[in-house]
């Protein structure tokens, strides 16, 4: 019998789409844990976090600039440091940006519009725990839905994550201004990625789409390696 | 002491929001050229001296209230 792993899905202040997450990573075969923000340490045999979407600390300053202070953020930290998978999905990924474990800053859409709708997506890099269930250059189609989901990186940056292959995802059209039409990046180890589509809104056809559960079933199944090699 | 810090958008981002502006005001009958949005924050420090305020700020800046890969930031202390 598979064993069902321990994520963590993180819950800010101002988080929505943390029981959506939990749900579809439940679905996928994971045993998914709501985590309050001012927890001091990550559920015992938590293999994997996710920080959800959301308006966390209602936006202040900068999306994700204050959730970064959240006492759960240092384990989450703990767990990457020693190779733990960490996705961040919108403002998750505008969190670890803000936190310094992503490269690069999430500002405001170039059309100042919000985005809300499905859109496509190119798979660049499949050598990430993340994205292993994809095919190199597959297209995925998963909504977005956000208002600052810009990602920015000046030319030297975007070179050296480029060049390192940490710029994971590309919208496969026009969507928000992104620098490179960049939608997902990963840290330099590979084990930290975030990205603004909403992969848990697209884990059943019946919904639209289940391309994301691509993308977070390849996460239950790396959370389930560690969990047995920890066994 | 009171320290006021201006954040701005860096030279050469791209600013839509000041973009919006400029054209708003334009549309008003504005002769404006160019607009950019920043943010103000107005801080009461404790600090024995106008310049350990500053340095104080300065680092604030840097850790929170400006994210250098965007923003720029200026700091302003009362009397000084």
């Amino acid at each position: 019998m598979s064993i069902r792993p321990r994520i963590a899905v993180l819950v800010f202040p101002g988080s929505n789409d943390d029981r959506d997450a939990a749900w579809a990573l439940g679905a996928l075969g994971a045993d998914a844990q709501l985590v309050w923000h001012a927890e001091e340490a990550l559920p015992r045999d938590t293999s994997a976090v996710v920080l959800p979407g959301g308006f966390s600390y209602g936006d202040y300053l900068r999306c994700g600039a204050i959730a970064r202070f959240a006492p759960v953020l240092d384990s989450v930290r703990e767990l990457a440091a020693v190779g733990g998978p960490v996705l961040g999905i919108c403002n998750g990924f505008q969190i670890l940006c803000e936190a310094g474990l992503l490269p690069g800053v999430l500002r405001q859409n170039r059309d100042l519009e919000f985005v809300c709708r499905d859109v496509r997506l190119r798979v660049e890099r499949t050598d990430t725990v993340f994205t292993a269930r994809c095919e190199p250059g597959q297209e995925l189609t998963i909504p977005v839905k956000h208002g600052e989901g810009s990602w920015y990186a000046d030319e030297d940056l975007y070179g050296e994550l480029e060049a390192a292959g940490q710029l994971v995802l590309r919208y496969a059209e026009d969507c928000n201004g992104s620098v490179g039409d960049v939608a997902g990046v990963c840290n330099e180890e590979r084990n930290v990625f975030g990205l603004m589509p909403h992969p848990e809104h697209a884990v059943d056809p019946l919904l639209g789409s289940g391309d994301g559960a691509l993308l977070l079933a390849a996460l239950v199944d790396a959370a389930r390696e560690r969990t047995l090699a920890a066994a | 002491m009171r320290v006021t810090v201006l954040v701005r958008p860096k030279q050469g981002i791209l600013d839509p929001q000041g973009e919006a502006v400029g054209d708003s005001l334009r549309k008003l009958g504005f002769a404006v050229g160019g607009a950019r949005v920043g943010r103000l924050v107005e801080l009461e420090v404790d600090a024995p001296n106008s310049q350990e305020a500053k340095a104080q700020v300065e680092r604030m800046c840097q850790e929170l209230l400006a994210n250098p890969l965007i923003e720029s930031f200026e700091i302003e202390v009362e009397g000084t």
